[in-house]
């Protein structure tokens, strides 16, 4: 008989989830979410604002999709999850009965009890309706104060600049970013921000948020006490899971619902995947809560596998990101901290022009690749994956990094000044 | 939730005020307008003003071009494209679409309105006889007009494109290789070597017009033209075939189409250059691919069957004329189809893989038509085609496809349907490049791994319709056979995930998708 499956939230975790299930069976799959019907990429929030797009360039699957792989799509809100009854109830007071439900809604903006953060023009950047209400709050404003260096907080600068918005950037931190990335990576980002004529204030807190008439916010109030004027206050201080409907549901959460390594929660027939979901025991070397994309997809995919009862446990890989910093491009291979541990060496390699880097990492007592961060050039996925795979000796990865290079036909080279830097510094390791 | 933020935006101009620089080149290129409107309005005619006109539109352009991106940092130049009114079929866009389609019909079919007249040229065409005495000797014609401007505006919008991806050595190379092949091989030269052969017959000396775009190359006043030409005839007939059947073909096998298509087309050079304003309007459907795949595929048919036609019905009556006769022409033709059939029945599972059937099904419907009517032509006269005549079929083809299809919906609708609207869906010498593509090419577009975010850049600024996307989220090689190699969906890719290679092949991305899962990469459907 065909088993019913919910799942809350139709972001890339839930939607990658329901895709599966349906490849592996013939399921009755139902998608339930408040903020859109159809599933679009979150990610392209920024190019939207900018104009480089449409919310419907934003869909990576046409409407008929749906129908078309029978997965039901419901756009409501879930008020409660009534696990003990294996049923859930929407805001219209539907109730729906499921044989397995798969909690994955996702992620909120983070406020920390600021004065004034729910003033007008005071807002997170996280969803569609987060989107509509900066386009209203930012229309014929002229300054904007961004909180926050993460990469929500950099992608809403370059928005606001978009619109000839100047923006005031506060970040607690004294270099962007720099709980994730090293020093000089760190640095060449503040550098670009500051090209683009940012007041970038390093080490600077927001302290308050204030209004001449107590709806729409005027001023912020820094740590160091200056006000700066603004009309729009964006709050990109990171996010948490947006899980507060699930109080008294029976599913034990933490800071997110708490999971086993198959996506299983305390309840048997229940899942979490994505943003929301924290694993109770963290795999080697990753986070509790893991809040990017290809996670998402990663999550959504071998929670299908459990759903439709193949075993499968989760097993990412190594890990990888990247992102664009304006026009700066960076991936990572590999996990490269902010700081390196104590068996661990790396090396960094900048152009002249400052617009290309290249930071690699191996173990101090193997010479074994650990990872590379590369900014200004495009790598090879796939070759970085494989040397790690096989611990390749950073020599060779050195010396064979044109292998890994994904950049566009006829780009200037950097192998060759990469490695003579690299072996100027290294003599020791030359073998 | 439906939400077109260009809706709710009524205006952003303001918040992107014109700066000095490009006022004046807006202004400069508006009187440059009107001195042309008072050559059309018989004003005019001096040497002196056509020369003012073309420097003050190149400096009125370059002026604009360099205000709009001297100030800016290298990278993507996207923002308030979907605000626009230009670039997202809002009011001026239609305006000038209308104005295009309207200068196309008037220049095919009433070029009398612009001043063409063989005792002696007024209006327009008047005004650019001394650069027509000047590069070929002879008066103007709406075609000499047509070209100037066709080449004036890929050469300005080419730098303005080079402007604005400056950071692409690729987007730089592949422009100016397209702003050349315009200049010399379509303009220049051509009108260089007409005047160094006044006295023969006219006949086609551009080497890169190749059939079937150039559909005349095959008509019989052509073929006589390059007969009776001498050397460079015979250089143009020789070139001309082996175009056909041999270059073509080996440069498609190592670069793809795009060593055509976006480097060296001068239909494609245009819309590279002044269309890529436009490129984000192509259509984007399954809808839209499947009515591209059969009419693409459909005019291939036509246009050979009207060439076998019209060559046999030359062949028929002229029996001593030429090295072929009809029969060991027909017998040509019939090895030739024999061994295309073959090769489609044999290596169809490879062929069809992607859309398997429902493609077969067009391919053998496409292909049993154009088989039925090469018999029918070779077993009558020549003259009957399905009943109809060579000739007339060869005429309603020029009138539909060549002129209104090519020039009055591909160029006029620009700003309404996209850039490449002829070349998606009507270039018969795109369906012949794009089926050696699929078939044979070693190009593809390559997608890294699994850092692709869906967020749908690369499908949006597509000028074919491609839906990118949808490979790049899966890890899989792009293999379309209507991808021109343009590389814009690189360019625009915020992390890093395409690339356009022509290395030999690892057999492995090409089986399907691959996905990064569970730590390994692994084909995953």
């Amino acid at each position: 008989m065909s088993k019913k499956v919910i799942i809350i939230g139709n972001g890339i975790a839930g939607i990658t989830c329901a895709r599966h299930i349906r490849k592996q069976s013939i399921f009755d799959i139902t998608v339930i979410s408040s903020e859109s019907k159809y599933f679009y990429s979150r990610t392209a929030l920024m190019y939207i604002y900018m104009g480089h797009m449409k919310h419907e360039h934003t869909k990576p699957y046409e409407d008929s999709f749906w129908e078309n792989n029978r997965i039901n799509l419901v756009q409501a809100h879930v008020e409660q999850i009534s696990s003990a009854d294996n049923n859930i109830q929407l805001n219209d007071g539907t109730n729906l009965n499921y044989d397995f439900l798969v909690i994955a809604t996702g992620s909120k903006s983070n406020k920390f009890g600021w004065p004034g953060q729910d003033l007008q023009g005071v807002q997170g950047l996280y969803n569609l309706q987060d989107l509509q209400t900066m386009e209203q709050h930012t229309k014929d404003i002229k300054h904007a104060v961004v909180v926050g260096g993460g990469l929500i907080g950099i992608e809403t600068v370059e928005m606001l600049l978009s619109r000839n918005i100047t923006v005031s950037f506060l970040i607690r931190e004294r270099s962007f970013w720099d709980t994730v990335l090293p020093d000089e990576e760190s640095r060449m980002i503040n550098k670009i921000i500051q090209h683009h004529k940012v007041d970038l204030q390093l080490g600077t807190e927001l302290k308050e948020i204030k209004s001449h008439n107590g709806a729409k916010v005027t001023s912020v109030i820094t740590g160091n006490g200056e006000e700066i004027n603004c009309g729009f206050v964006a709050l990109t201080v990171g996010v948490s899971p947006n899980i507060s409907f699930i109080n008294n549901s029976g599913v034990e959460t933490d800071r997110g619902v708490l999971i086993d390594h198959n996506f299983r929660t305390n309840i048997k027939n229940i899942f979490a995947i994505g943003d929301c979901a924290q694993f109770k025991t963290p795999l080697d070397g990753r986070k509790p809560l893991e809040q990017v994309w290809y996670t998402g997809k990663l999550h959504g995919e071998t929670a299908a596998k459990n759903i439709v009862g193949l075993n499968a446990e989760y097993l990412p890989g190594h890990w990888f990101n990247s992102a664009k910093f304006f026009d700066l491009e960076y991936q990572t291979y590999g996990l490269v901290l902010a700081q390196k541990a104590d068996n661990e060496d790396w090396f960094w390699w900048q152009d002249k022009k400052g617009e290309k880097g290249i930071r690699i990492l191996w173990d101090k007592n193997t010479l074994s690749f650990k990872g590379i961060n590369a900014f200004g050039i495009r790598l090879r996925h796939e070759i970085c994956n494989d040397w790690l795979n096989d611990k390749t000796p950073v020599n060779t990865v050195v010396h064979q990094l044109r292998k890994a290079n994904f950049d566009p036909e006829f780009f200037k080279g950097y192998e060759k000044e990469f490695a003579a830097a690299f072996n100027h510094q290294n003599i020791l390791i030359k073998n | 939730m439906e939400m077109d933020m260009s809706l709710s935006l009524a205006n952003h101009a303001e918040s992107n005020p014109l700066n000095n620089r490009m006022k004046m080149g807006a202004a400069l290129v508006a009187i440059s307008f009107l001195v042309l409107l008072l050559g059309l309005f018989n004003q005019f005619y001096n040497p002196i003003l056509l020369g003012i006109f073309i420097i003050m539109i190149s400096a009125g352009s370059l002026f604009y071009t360099n205000g709009l991106y001297a100030n800016t940092v290298d990278g993507i130049k996207n923002n308030g494209v979907m605000f626009q009114s230009l670039t997202n079929r809002g009011l001026w866009a239609w305006i000038l679409g209308i104005v295009l389609t309207g200068f196309y019909i008037i220049l095919y079919w009433y070029p009398q309105y612009l001043g063409l007249n063989k005792n002696g040229n007024t209006g327009l065409v008047r005004f650019f006889d001394p650069l027509s005495y000047l590069l070929n000797g002879k008066q103007a014609s709406q075609w000499f007009v047509y070209g100037t401007f066709y080449t004036l505006a890929i050469l300005l919008m080419g730098i303005k494109f080079i402007r604005k991806n400056r950071h692409s050595k690729y987007q730089v190379f592949r422009t100016v290789s397209v702003m050349f092949f315009q200049t010399a091989f379509a303009f220049l030269i051509p009108e260089f070597l007409e005047s160094l052969s006044a006295d023969k017959a006219y006949f086609s000396k551009d080497v890169k017009n190749m059939w079937p775009l150039n559909i005349y190359f095959t008509d019989q006043w052509n073929i006589d033209g390059m007969l009776k030409g001498g050397n460079l005839g015979a250089f143009m007939l020789v070139m001309g075939i082996g175009m056909i059947f041999i270059i073509s073909p080996i440069l498609t096998y190592f670069y793809g189409k795009r060593w055509y298509c976006s480097w060296v087309c001068g239909c494609g050079g245009l819309a590279e250059t002044a269309g890529d304003p436009f490129r984000q309007l192509s259509d984007k459907s399954l809808k839209a691919w499947k009515v591209e795949r059969w009419l693409i595929h459909t005019i291939l048919a036509l246009v050979t069957v009207i060439t076998v036609a019209v060559l046999y019905t030359m062949f028929y009556d002229n029996p001593s004329s030429y090295w072929l006769n009809k029969k060991s022409f027909s017998i040509l033709v019939i090895v030739f189809f024999a061994i295309i059939t073959s090769i489609v029945l044999l290596k169809r599972k490879t062929i069809f893989k992607d859309f398997d059937k429902k493609a077969f099904i067009i391919a053998l419907s496409v292909m049993g038509f154009t088989v039925l009517c090469l018999i029918n032509i070779l077993m009558s006269n020549g003259r009957n085609v399905l009943f109809l005549d060579a000739g007339i079929l060869r005429q309603g083809y020029g009138f539909f496809i060549a002129s209104v299809f090519s020039g009055v919906i591909g160029v006029g609708f620009y700003p309404i349907m996209g850039s490449r609207v002829w070349c998606r869906f009507g270039c018969p010498m795109a369906a012949i490049l794009g089926l050696q593509q699929k078939l044979f090419s070693r190009f593809r577009i390559t997608t890294n791994g699994s850092q692709c975010i869906s967020c749908g850049n690369c499908s949006t600024y597509c000028e074919m319709g491609i839906d990118v996307r949808s490979y790049a989220q899966k890890g899989q090689d792009i293999v379309r056979s209507s991808c021109v190699g343009c590389g814009v969906c690189s360019s625009v890719c915020p992390r890093g995930v395409l690339k356009l290679e022509n290395g030999p092949i690892k057999t492995k991305k090409l089986q399907g998708p691959i996905q990064y899962v569970n730590g390994a990469f692994e084909v995953t459907e």
